[in-house]
């Protein structure tokens, strides 16, 4: 099956970018397609590496770059909602005038365009929020 | 990128206008999909029936100073966005009619909204 992920809360403040990341890992390991996991509303804070957790705790924007690695699975940030956020990669940051980037690896940052094209692409959408 | 295909997406709104951002943010994904061409059928259901009611006022001076959007409802028949739907049992207990309501809409019941989502391609749930 080829699923699209959209994640709509940040991390550690909500249970479904955890949720979202499981179920994710999950499908892939089962041999399933993920076409993408798109990030949106305070999903965009899955994406900003300069997240530092404790050290007994999970690492929720490591963890998913790892499986964006092992897996060349596509994460996208929706632009406007990160620049509400204070998400920005490299470009942004530039073309902003900001004077530093934040974006995470294996991240991109991308417009809202892309999250319909996951809901076309793919059999099932699937949706993990409030 | 995807010519041609065109999906059945539903658009779930679920909150209230104000006090967080998802149905200003919602309202842009629905434009970004009218925009590709997909069918769009947006869904107003417990406090998202508020999204619609008439007569909002957020300005600083006699509200909580943040931008009125319920305008923008009214344009989305400028992008062929005509199935709008709202959960009959959500408009009443809020006290709420079709009368309040900026845009023309079609209030459904639980069956008939059931009967609407098992049609759909995509829901997104905001």
């Amino acid at each position: 099956m080829k699923f699209s992920v959209l994640v709509n809360e940040g991390p550690y403040q909500h249970q479904a970018s955890d949720s979202a990341y499981q179920f994710t890992k999950a499908a892939l390991e089962k041999g399933h397609e993920i076409f993408r996991v798109f990030f949106y509303h305070d999903g965009v804070n899955n994406g900003t590496r300069l997240t530092v957790p404790p050290q007994d705790d999970r690492n929720i924007v490591n963890r998913w770059s790892e499986l964006s690695k092992q897996y060349n699975l596509d994460l996208v940030v929706c632009i406007a909602a990160a620049q509400r956020r204070g998400i920005l990669d490299v470009n942004e940051a530039k073309r902003q005038g900001k004077d530093s980037n934040n974006l995470a690896d294996g991240f991109r940052i991308s417009g809202l365009g892309q999250l319909i094209e996951a809901g076309i692409q793919a059999e099932r959408m699937v949706v993990f929020g409030d | 990128m995807s010519e041609g295909v065109t999906k059945k997406f539903m658009y779930l709104n679920r909150k209230a206008p104000y006090g967080t951002i998802y149905a200003l943010e919602s309202l842009e994904v629905v434009l970004i999909g009218a925009a590709f061409e997909q069918e769009v059928n947006l869904v107003f259901i417990d406090d998202g029936v508020y999204q619609l009611k008439g007569n909002q006022n957020t300005s600083v001076n006699s509200g909580i100073g943040v931008k009125d959007f319920s305008k923008t409802y009214r344009a989305l028949e400028d992008y062929d966005i005509d199935k709008l739907y709202v959960d009959k049992d959500s408009m009443t207990a809020r006290g709420l009619t079709e009368g309040d309501f900026i845009v023309p809409v079609q209030v459904m019941d639980s069956a008939q909204l059931a009967e609407l989502m098992q049609q759909q391609d995509v829901i997104l749930s905001f």
